[in-house]
């Protein structure tokens, strides 16, 4: 594995009232990566972004970000870190370029003619540079706060649901331009409750859910280890038991014998290689059916399932 | 450590830019307020009083004129400047960026104060087409005024820190600035006062920074300048020993 550029190690966050918005979080950020966090409203995605950004005092735990104590050293720690909040919070009567400007100068960095154009341009933003922002749409305000981000030029930045309230054209192109910034090398770190995001962008994808990181893995590797499909194979004839020569598959009887349902596969398209050895069984052995419906299950499914785990286990 | 100054010189510029948005009306206001008080105090009532301790009245009555219109909009100023971005939430960009108390303060505080001069000499501007005044030590007038402007531009900070509303962010300079500052020698000797009121006077700490000003225009004043000089510098440590504790428990700015 690549040499972590952010670690967090028990991270934990009590606020004033009690609440335990991070319980002894540990995670590694790889370089270059896209980095999903989902979870559901109050998991704790924001404040996790917060106490890396600075946004929010850790109550304990140790933060590292390229190499850097983030309680110490947080000077050089934050130059190379850009953040993307949530709510659309920017100074409305400010023109669109005053705003990128001063968010680099913000950062240290000497005025840059050329790249705060390259900025605005790659965000739409060109023609709008000296609008003021309350003149723009949502979507384009949001352009407006990834260009803040993008100003001092991070090598990390955090994306606090990105695509929140903006409509399917929008945050397609949104996703396009993630992947322009990834392509220019920038790791990125996004929280999200669409997770068709995750599904779409990330390379790893991390589930939180009351301050607990409960799963962190390779968006592939979790499909793989959690993913399935399940078939639902309608039959001719009730059966009133499984027959001997479908045995070895993972099968059951549902719906009074009249259909087979299969659940199995890990993801990776084993399931619906099952599912055809199967049903070529069944006319081998004269089974007849008369419809099949597959299902392969997705990263929300496996997100539900995780949450629905962690329910029942409180 | 090395201070972000790139950082603090964003933060001043851009603070200073959204005074200049409002230019007409952060220039306009100060030079009819102060022709209203000169036509007011000045004409009107001025033109019935004595002089004072040899100083014209119309003439006596502008250091408290200046240091009127510096504490109400350096507070307000500094105050909104740091209130507004936790206001409209932009205030993550701050605290998320490579930027300190230093750098930080320097920038709001020090624009708030940089606003604070120039509306002091538009005062000083405006107060000359009315009357004829000799300032008598303008290096210590300048430094005073500086030093004044950057102490209330950091009391208008912490005032911008603690409101979390905008009634609060009014409370301080309508219910206590305005009433302390009008009732601080603006417009008399306390010497005038009767017994026992020009003692509870010196109670008021306004009166000691009129009285402070005044002496640097006219040579003369309620309270000897030193005194004057020593509360500024005592209220000057005071906001800075806030300010520091704000930013190391993060009150109000960090969760």
């Amino acid at each position: 594995m690549a040499d972590p550029i952010l670690e967090l190690e028990g991270l934990t966050k009590v606020y004033s009232g009690g609440l335990k918005a991070l319980d002894s979080v540990d995670l590694n950020i790889r370089k270059g990566e896209i980095f999903a966090l989902l979870g559901p409203n109050g998991a704790g995605k924001t404040t996790l972004i917060g106490a890396v950004c600075g946004l929010v005092r850790p109550t304990s735990g140790t933060m590292r970000a390229f190499g850097h104590d983030l309680a110490k050293d947080w000077r050089k720690a934050r130059r190379r870190i850009g953040l993307v909040p949530q709510e659309l919070a920017t100074d409305m009567f400010e023109p669109v370029e005053h705003a990128i400007a001063y968010s680099r100068g913000l950062f240290g960095l000497p005025p840059d003619k050329a790249r705060l154009e390259e900025v605005l341009r790659s965000l739409s933003l060109w023609d709008k540079r000296k609008e003021q922002i309350r003149a723009l749409s949502g979507g384009m305000k949001r352009r407006v706060l990834i260009a803040k981000a993008l100003a001092h030029e991070p090598d990390l930045l955090f994306l606090d649901e990105p695509t929140a309230g903006v409509d399917v054209e929008l945050r397609k192109d949104m996703w396009r331009q993630i992947d322009a910034m990834r392509a220019r090398g920038v790791t990125i770190i996004l929280t999200t409750h669409y997770i068709e995001e995750a599904e779409e962008m990330a390379d790893r994808v991390g589930i939180i859910n009351k301050g607990h990181l409960l799963m962190v893995d390779e968006k592939d590797a979790m499909m793989k280890r959690l993913g399935r499909t399940e078939a639902h194979i309608t039959l001719a004839k009730p059966m009133s038991e499984i027959p001997a020569i479908i045995a070895r598959f993972p099968v059951e009887l549902e719906r009074e014998g009249t259909a087979l349902c299969y659940r199995g596969g890990d993801g990776t398209g084993k399931g619906k290689a099952e599912v055809a050895e199967l049903t070529k069984t069944l006319t081998t052995a004269g089974i007849d059916y008369v419809a099949i419906d597959t299902h392969e299950s997705s990263l929300e499914d496996i997100f539900v399932s995780l949450l629905g785990k962690q329910e029942a286990a409180v | 450590m090395s201070l972000n100054l790139r950082g603090t010189w964003s933060i001043f510029t851009r603070e200073l830019m959204r005074f200049l948005r409002t230019a007409f009306q952060s220039v306009l206001a100060p030079v009819l307020t102060t022709s209203l008080y000169f036509i007011v105090f000045g004409a009107a009532i001025g033109g019935r009083m004595p002089a004072l301790g040899g100083v014209d009245y119309a003439a006596f009555i502008i250091p408290g004129l200046v240091m009127l219109t510096l504490l109400g909009e350096t507070t307000s100023n500094a105050s909104f400047g740091i209130y507004m971005p936790r206001f409209t939430g932009t205030i993550y960009e701050l605290l998320s960026a490579p930027v300190g108390v230093a750098e930080t303060l320097i920038g709001f505080v020090g624009a708030a104060a940089a606003k604070s001069l120039i509306l002091a000499a538009i005062i000083l501007t405006t107060a000359r087409l009315f009357v004829p005044y000799h300032i008598a030590h303008p290096f210590l007038a300048v430094v005073y005024i500086m030093l004044v402007a950057a102490s209330f531009s950091l009391f208008g900070f912490i005032l911008g820190v603690w409101a979390d509303s905008f009634e609060k962010l009014g409370i301080i300079p309508v219910l206590f600035l305005t009433p302390l500052t009008f009732l601080g020698g603006t417009f008399y000797s306390i010497d005038m006062l009767p017994k026992p009121w020009s003692t509870v006077a010196l109670f008021n700490p306004i009166v000691y920074l009129v009285s402070g000003l005044r002496w640097t225009f006219y040579g003369q004043a309620d309270v000897h300048f030193g005194i004057s000089l020593g509360i500024t510098f005592v209220f000057l440590a005071v906001c800075v020993t806030v300010i520091s504790i704000i930013f190391k428990t993060g009150w109000r700015l960090r969760d």
